[in-house]
């Protein structure tokens, strides 16, 4: 589920449950909010105070990552009164995490926020975990759904293809034309599921003038990926957009167009940070485009970690809660909490980023 | 160009074996042609002038990275750190730029040489002093090099939007049609061409690669010589690196990863032989050029890029297998001339 972040790192995993917990305590209690809250048998309808809320991402060292952690989990942890901390590998291999669970496990974490690298290698362990007390919560990206309580998915597929197609289209304008989609790696999980709701999406006859011609990829790495965006380009004279649903493909794409003679002629657009695009919304060569925002992700797994720790909620669907400022969240089936549409950057909101 | 040739023995020979040489350049010549023949038979467009553009840019960084690794396996050596230290150097690029915005662009090129320069003493006095194989000490350094880029580079990224515009078109311009990152390529293959051909100390490289113990016998420094070529290697790793700034824009603590394993297939297709002592840096970058201007065409031809790794190998499996007929052939006959002498 991870947007990848440069270099096939899949990026946005493990830490924030930890944190939810702690969160979700304090903004129960808010207004509006108390319509379905079903374990909050006789009023305990706040998220208690205290709660330890450890984040564990992918991989530390991953700017996504830190802004979903402690830019995101850690504001929410504070604002439940408990107690924040983000640990994690270097690295994103699948069982570089197990370690890192066990000794949240032993320090008597209350909540486990985690993107899973691998949906399976770290279920023992979360199994572990739950079993000496703690919640789990994934964000970004999922383990299998027995292996935790809840999972903050960030969008839905549907959600993002559609945006992407939106996008496009509006920047190609309404005479439309041939467009092509730079993806990260061939056999990557999600970017075949977006692809696939994005060919759903340009199959309706409002979108009948855009031409999908090819998909090519990029592997998530900056050299392959301007090669095949080349490559594009000279197959395909009359090709008038390109859709790259990875940050590195994007990047890498909105650099090759802005110093080429196709700047301003191919249109561009996918999931990317503000801070890597900053340069090419600016310049002109990318007119918008989208991601959720990480620090809303990790915002919204400490509050979902803090109400199931505080018995505010239990992972079923149908259950509601309150995350602070983002307002309420019903857990939807399979214990998914679905963050929101995705964000559309352009050059007018840019500048109210840093991540 | 072998060792034959520099310690003045059979002239006929050292023809011979330049001659051979001549050949494989030509040979890996003809097949680029041939590439891009075909290429631009099926799509016109790969040969525009934005595509020719896109194509040195695309050979640029590995062909730099190619000539300082082949003047490390011409003496049977081999430098696995490059990836690494340009990573570190491109990272330091952007990160000198952030502290500094106005800083002059020759500046940045200067301390990312500097700084892959002392990675390569690092390389080169690990070997001296260890007396360990440097495919094994490369080898750790790969990590620590890249180990310390993570340190460093913690979660940080550094992006177009971070460094100066100047800096950013020079990544992108062009000079009279030239890109001018590839202008830096041509200096570093032409001033390291010449000092490998003219300079007494260039041609000791190869005698150490045929033989270290007759050149050490033939009273040439060898430990010095190795030493000079990481350190070469390193710095010519650390230009890359702020090249590779200059290109893509977006610097993490992952740039270059895996890029040693294409610099040392470059070098092998080009005809630098992996045992030493043969080979020069045109071919290398030759070499460089044919690695890239492959993994852009085979899109543009549309094969899938499940096959395009697979191309690659069988091109250094072709190369290292003409190496192999050639050092046969090249040794029979010189054994043949001297029977007869």
């Amino acid at each position: 589920m991870s947007a990848r972040i440069r270099g096939g790192r899949a990026v946005a995993l493990a830490l924030l449950t930890a944190l939810t917990l702690a969160a979700a305590g304090c903004a129960g209690e808010e207004p509006a909010t108390t319509a379905g809250q079903p374990a909050a048998g006789g009023g305990a309808k706040t998220i208690k105070e205290g709660l330890k809320i450890a984040f564990l991402p992918k991989q530390v060292n991953n700017p996504y990552f830190d802004a979903s952690d402690n830019k995101g989990g850690k504001v929410a942890v504070e604002e439940v009164k408990g107690v924040y901390s983000q640990t994690g590998p270097s690295e994103a291999s699948p069982s570089a995490q197990v370690s890192y669970i066990n000794t949240l496990s032993q320090q008597g974490a209350d909540v486990i926020v985690v993107s899973a690298n691998d949906k399976d290698a770290i279920c023992g362990a979360l199994q572990e975990a739950r079993t000496a007390g703690a919640k789990v919560v994934t964000y970004d990206s999922d383990t299998n759904p027995s292996c935790r309580d809840v999972f903050i998915n960030q969008a839905s597929a549907e959600g993002i293809a559609a945006s992407q197609v939106k996008l496009i289209s509006e920047a190609v304008g309404p005479d439309g034309g041939e467009i092509a989609i730079l993806s990260a790696t061939a056999n990557a999980t999600n970017q075949n599921a977006w692809i696939a709701m994005m060919k759903t999406e340009l199959a309706k006859p409002e979108h009948g003038r855009l031409k999908l011609v090819a998909t090519v990829y990029g592997d998530d790495d900056d050299q392959k990926s301007f090669q095949e965006a080349q490559g594009l380009l000279a197959k395909h004279p009359n090709l008038k957009g390109i859709i790259s649903p990875t940050t590195v493909g994007v990047a890498a794409a909105a650099r090759y167009l802005s110093g080429s003679e196709y700047k301003g002629k191919v249109q561009l657009t996918g999931l990317g940070t503000p801070n890597q695009m900053r340069a090419y919304v600016k310049d002109g060569t990318v007119k918008s485009f989208a991601l959720w925002n990480p620090s809303d992700l990790g915002y919204l797994a400490a509050y979902a970690g803090g109400a199931l720790a505080s018995g505010l909620i239990t992972g079923k669907e149908g259950e509601k809660f309150t995350a602070g400022r983002l307002g309420e969240y019903t857990v939807g089936k399979d214990g998914v909490v679905l963050l929101g549409d995705p964000f559309v950057f352009t050059k007018d909101n840019i500048d109210e980023f840093d991540f | 160009m072998t060792a034959a040739g520099v310690l003045g023995g059979a002239k006929e020979g050292g023809r011979l074996a330049h001659r051979v040489l001549l050949v494989r350049e030509l040979g890996i010549a003809v097949a680029l042609a041939l590439l891009v023949g075909v290429t631009v038979l099926v799509n016109p467009r790969f040969l525009t002038a934005q595509g020719i553009k896109d194509l040195l840019l695309g050979a640029t960084i590995l062909a730099v990275l190619a000539v300082g690794q082949s003047i490390v396996v011409i003496t049977r050596n081999v430098d696995l750190s490059v990836g690494s230290v340009l990573g570190l150097s491109a990272f330091a690029t952007g990160s000198l730029f952030v502290a500094n915005p106005g800083l002059p662009i020759p500046v940045a090129l200067a301390a990312g040489v500097l700084l892959g320069a002392a990675c390569g003493v690092v390389n080169g006095g690990l070997i001296a002093a260890a007396r360990v194989p440097a495919l094994v000490v490369t080898l750790g350094t790969l990590y620590v090099f890249r180990g310390l880029d993570h340190t460093w580079a913690g979660g940080r990224q550094i992006n177009a939007a971070d460094m100066p515009p100047g800096f950013l078109r020079m990544g992108s311009g062009t000079l009279l049609g030239v890109p001018v990152l590839t202008l830096f390529a041509v200096v570093v293959l032409v001033a390291a061409g010449y000092y490998l051909r003219g300079y007494r100390s260039g041609r000791e490289l190869y005698a150490i690669g045929s033989s270290p113990a007759a050149a050490r016998l033939a009273g040439i420094p060898v430990g010095r010589r190795v030493f000079a070529a990481f350190v070469a290697s390193g710095a010519l790793a650390g230009l890359a690196g702020v090249l590779y700034a200059a290109r893509f824009g977006t610097l993490d603590a992952n740039a270059g990863n895996g890029f040693e394993l294409n610099v040392v297939a470059a070098v092998v297709v080009g005809g630098v032989a992996i045992f030493g002592g043969s080979g020069s840096v045109y071919g290398a970058a030759l070499g460089a050029v044919l690695l890239t201007t492959i993994s852009s065409a085979l899109p543009v031809l549309g094969v899938s890029p499940f096959w395009q790794r697979a191309a690659v190998g069988a091109l250094i499996l072709a190369a290292i297998g003409l190496d192999r007929a050639l050092a046969v052939r090249l040794a029979k006959t010189l054994r043949g001339r001297n029977g007869h002498g």
